[in-house]
């Protein structure tokens, strides 16, 4: 049964404020750029102008010369370094391991996009840094570059990576047994329906941007980084490992409050590596601040996929088969988790919540002259929703079908549901968020107000998507068999002091999803306590347990298990100790509202009182139970959850200028149990308001020669507040995940996942109604675009 | 940021004096500037800033025309133009956002004349006059090409004269990125005739649209200028627009200008 989520006053299903906000909205938040030690020393990186080159030479004499300058390093200083390593390694169609890359810290011999960092200048202040840089010397010899991801196959292009045999990192196909099959039925289908398309690459343009300070302590040969990060044990594991050959007890990593990541501060980075080398190199810790303009050509971007797909159906509407081949852009180099986002994070997504049979997925990823790409918001699954849910789309114009009467046709209804893309969803009730989205939109009026904006000139449109994601990533052991280098479990300490307070460690890292809060909401609730009894720690390898860190919409779902577990495990041993106090048999404590009875008597003890007694133990069991009142779970989960979601979107078209407004934007998603329906309805708001921008603003171009056109928001469309409609948010559809203890399926790249191909549906909408026979506008539906549309 | 010398002077003769340092360079809100200085794209030796100089500042009405200090800010337009020239003020209350109107100014945009800036359409529309530390110039001579005006080395915009049209209006289709005009379209309408302005669209920077004046002065109506096409050649192509989009824009803004200029 659903979790009643009425009105709880501070535990599961409040609708508490964030009580980080209150730090963050005072201007006292301790970010990593807040972090200034005594004797730091400032880096500055001098990067490459041009997309791809043979570096001659570089001298560093005449910086090495100049005011201020403390050490220039190049690569010659990283010799005995690792290079970056990648997390991912996925298996081609044929068996083969990808072709993987070096990736080093400085360009070793090459430079490979702009952006790439040639050499860095360490300086007693940024300014002096920034000057000597320009005093250094490089002499590139320019190479061709290849941007265009077909191109970048052809025989006879240039090679980024000389070692390589081809620019193509791997040929994907999924699922490889099932291609006959497929073709078999798309021949034998009574309708097919095809569409090419550009998922447009996107930057993450978090608010706050990347920074790294190194510091090393002689005296007791520790590392320590403080980083933007959302996964810092990650970051230790990967550095200390594989980087700079660091052991982890000599390694710290410290993520303090970070302003947002949208999976671009996942990665391991570069510039995190340079300055804690550089730290010890020098004796002294080294601080870098990316600047806005340094992060459109340094942050890993996102999406960038060109695909064609294709949908067999028969003479009654039913989906048969699907096909596609994508293309996917890696970027020069492999970020951390570059090569399983096309994959398994976007190829096993491809039934949506439909019962096609037969599904085959084949992925080409290419190397190219731009800075690397690798998991945004959504991350694979915003690409298999936006080509599953046009196409959808479109089969329905084309069959003349009511474009929610072809989805619900085609639904899966029946749970838990085995896809023919390896993943089994274990739960959902998709007809319900169809039927909340069509009430909350108000689809039957829709008619009536498409004639108001009719008379006004203008071509109004109602769009409609359905989305499915897989969330809580992911059980380690079918992760390991996927190709990956770690395990995606998670952990959390539940520390039980004296006086009955409660500091909660966990793994995972919150910067911007309120784990502060809704973390202390679930082990007040499990206790019965009040949750501002509860503190919740993060960020920090030195008083954390090893722990996976935050994306992928796992937090709650994994995070949040091990929670569970840790906490039920301190009640457990909690329960022990209050029968002894209380003289009862164990099986016979209860423990409700912070008070442990006997049950059926009036005899009780509350948690203060057991919580001291755990740690000034005059009556305790010693001989049977350690004093103390401290337990750390790890868990891992058995599946993926799978939220799922119907969202519309209203706009109105100006066909005289290609402008589109969105009058209206619905959405009715299904995240299982709700911890915090406040927290929630933030997170579906911003994930709409980045899925929005992709749709109608955002857009990372390069020019053939690997020049970023769009290096700064002059140029690169950010979605601000007056773009986007007031949303309509529902989350009251609920089929718990059955396979967590909280029953919680994730909640923060939804928005980003469903309203893409709901924007663009309805601008498609909007303009055939309009008589304007358009089948398709590529991302993103800027007027220009869409005004060329109306008039090729 | 390098460093640089810094004066802010009171009278316009005392920025004149301090303009002949080597590598001076007026500072009239910034807002182009301190980006570019940020940015290492400039590197002035000397800042004069014009802020401070009384004379430069704030709005007069002189019989037919409003008369505007160089100095003053974009903010300060909207507020204070409203009852004289609210084309003007509506204008200068949609440029940027309101940390760039309460620091950057009129004369700071004009001597700028970026091509998607809004000042120069209004100033070209008006017929204005620009007035500077030793002369005054008529905007048709004033503008000259993309960041290219009449101005000479050191020579300030002390104040702009704009005659207050009957009827007028300002359409700015804006660049999604910037905020910019990706068009932007200024029509005013006087006793002896209607001129058209045109910012944002054209290689060549701010123009009249000839054409749809004579449309205008003829019958200033909307659809007056309907049946007219503007030649996409010339016009500027970008990520953002092709030629031929602005061109369609610069017609369609013009007749809404002239809608909403009633």
């Amino acid at each position: 049964m659903p979790k009643d989520t009425s009105a709880p006053a501070t535990g599961i299903g409040a609708a508490t404020k964030r009580r980080e906000d209150i730090r963050f909205l005072t201007g006292r938040g301790r970010y990593t750029d807040d972090i200034n030690l005594r004797g730091q020393a400032h880096a500055h990186f001098l990067r490459s102008d041009v997309a791809h080159g043979r570096i001659r030479s570089i001298d560093t004499a005449a910086a090495e010369a100049m005011p201020g300058v403390i050490k220039v390093f190049t690569a010659a200083d990283f010799a005995s370094a690792g290079g970056l390593p990648c997390g991912w390694q996925v298996t081609d169609r044929f068996g083969q391991p990808m072709q993987e890359p070096k990736h080093p810290i400085l360009a070793d011999g090459k430079v490979r996009h702009v952006g790439d960092p040639i050499a860095c200048v360490v300086a007693e202040t940024l300014d002096q840094a920034r000057d000597a840089a320009d005093a250094i010397v490089v002499d590139i010899e320019d190479l061709p570059a290849v941007i265009d991801m077909k191109a970048a196959l052809a025989e006879g292009a240039p090679k980024v990576h000389d070692e390589l045999t081809s620019n193509l990192c791997y040929d994907w196909g999924f699922v490889e047994e099932n291609k006959a099959a497929v073709e078999q039925a798309f021949r034998d289908a009574a309708h097919v329906v095809s569409l090419d398309l550009v998922n447009n690459r996107l930057v993450a343009n978090p608010m706050e941007p990347r920074v790294a300070v190194g510091d090393y302590d002689f005296a007791t040969d520790m590392h320590t980084l403080y980083t933007t990060s959302q996964n810092p044990h990650v970051i230790r594991l990967l550095m200390g490992a594989f980087v700079l050959g660091i052991p982890e007890h000599r390694l710290r990593v410290v993520a303090p409050d970070v302003g947002g990541g949208f999976g671009s501060k996942i990665y391991h980075y570069a510039e995190e590596a340079f300055c804690t080398a550089a730290a010890k190199a020098l004796r002294r810790p080294v601080k870098w601040t990316s600047t806005r303009s340094e992060a459109f050509i340094s942050d890993a971007h996102g999406r960038d996929h060109l695909t064609r797909i294709e949908l067999a159906l028969d003479a009654d509407h039913m989906f048969t088969a699907l096909r596609t081949e994508t293309y996917a852009n890696m970027g020069a180099y492999l970020s951390t988790f570059a090569p399983c986002i096309p994959t398994w994070l976007h190829g096993t997504l491809m039934a949506g919540n439909y019962r096609t049979p037969l599904i085959y997925v084949n992925v080409k990823a290419v190397f190219t002259n731009t800075v690397p790409v690798d998991a945004y918001r959504g991350a694979g699954r915003p690409e298999a929703t936006f080509q599953i849910e046009r196409l959808v789309d479109k089969a329905a114009r084309e069959l003349g079908a009511d474009p929610v009467e072809l989805r619900r046709k085609n639904f899966i209804t029946e749970f838990p549901y085995q896809t023919p893309v390896a993943v089994v969803y274990d739960t959902g009730n998709y007809h319900a968020t169809m039927d909340k989205l069509l009430e909350i939109s108000d689809r039957a009026g829709f008619e009536a107000r498409a004639m108001e904006s009719q008379a006004r000139g203008k071509l109004r449109g109602f769009g409609i998507a359905h989305y499915i994601e897989a969330c809580g990533i992911a059980p380690s052991n079918l992760v390991g068999q996927l190709g990956a280098r770690a395990g995606l479990y998670e952990s959390a300490t539940v520390r039980v002091n004296a006086t009955g307070g409660i500091v909660v460690m966990t793994g995972s890292h919150s910067h911007g999803q309120g784990h502060e809060t809704t973390f202390a909401q679930v082990v007040a609730d499990m206790i019965g306590i009040d949750a501002g009894q509860v503190e919740i720690v993060h960020g920090d390898t030195a008083n954390t347990p090893m722990g996976m860190g935050t994306y992928g919409s796992r937090s709650l779902a994994v995070g949040g298990s091990a929670l569970v577990k840790a906490a039920g495990k301190v009640i457990a041993k909690a329960k022990k100790i209050a029968a002894h106090l209380l003289e009862a048999a164990e099986g016979d404590i209860e423990l409700k509202d912070g008070t442990f009875s006997v049950a059926g008597t009036d005899r009780t003890v509350d948690w203060g009182a057991v919580c001291l007694a755990a740690y000034v133990p005059h009556n305790y069991p010693l001989a049977d139970l350690e004093p103390g009142l401290e337990e750390t779970a790890f868990y891992d989960p058995a599946n993926f959850t799978f939220p799922s979601g119907a969202y519309a979107c209203e706009v109105e078209v100006d066909p005289e200028t290609g402008a589109v407004e969105i009058l209206a934007f619905s959405a009715a998603d299904d995240f299982g149990n709700i911890v915090n329906p406040m927290i929630v309805e933030g997170q579906v708001q911003g994930g709409l308001a980045q899925g929005i921008g992709q749709a109608l603003m955002e857009h990372c171009v390069y020019d053939e020669t690997g020049q970023l056109l769009t290096g700064s928001y002059m140029d690169y469309a950010m979605p601000r507040a007056e773009d986007l409609p007031l949303f309509r948010v529902d989350h009251s559809c609920i089929t718990p995940c059955t396979h967590n203890p909280l029953g919680v399926k994730g909640c923060g790249e939804a928005g980003a996942i469903g309203s893409p191909p709901a924007v663009v549906n309805a601008v498609l909408d909007a303009l055939n109604r309009g008589g304007h026979a358009v089948s398709h506008i590529d991302m993103p539906l800027s007027p220009a675009r869409v005004w060329a549309a109306i008039n090729a | 940021m390098q460093s640089f010398d810094f004066v802010r002077p009171s009278s316009v003769a005392e920025a004149v004096a301090a303009l002949g340092a080597e590598d001076a360079q007026p500072l009239s809100g910034g807002q182009t500037l301190l980006p570019s200085m940020k940015q290492r794209l400039a590197a002035p030796a000397v800042l004069v800033s014009l802020s401070g100089i009384a004379e430069m500042q704030g709005l007069r009405r002189e019989g037919d025309s409003l008369v505007i200090g160089g100095a003053t800010t974009h903010a300060t337009v909207a507020r204070a133009a409203r009852t004289d020239f609210p084309a003007l003020a509506e204008l200068a209350g949609n440029i940027g956002d309101p940390a760039v109107r309460n620091r950057g100014t009129i004369g700071g945009s004009l001597a700028n004349n970026d091509p998607s800036a809004c000042y120069p359409a209004a100033a070209l529309a008006t017929g204005a006059t620009i007035v500077t530390d030793r002369r005054q110039i008529a905007a048709d001579d004033f503008f000259q090409g993309l960041f290219t005006t009449a101005l000479e080395e050191g020579e300030i915009v002390t104040a702009v004269r704009l005659p207050i049209p009957q009827r007028a209006n300002y359409q700015k289709f804006i660049q999604p990125a910037s905020r910019f005009a990706l068009v932007g379209v200024f029509v005013a309408s006087y006793a002896g005739g209607v001129r058209v302005a045109v910012t944002g669209a054209s290689g060549d920077g701010v123009f009249r649209w000839t054409e749809a004046e004579a449309a205008l002065s003829d019958r200033f109506a909307a659809d007056a200028v309907t049946g007219l096409t503007v030649e996409a050649e010339g016009m500027i192509g970008d990520l953002h627009g092709t030629p031929a989009y602005r061109a369609n824009l610069v017609r369609v803004l013009t007749g809404r200008a002239v809608a909403a200029a009633g």
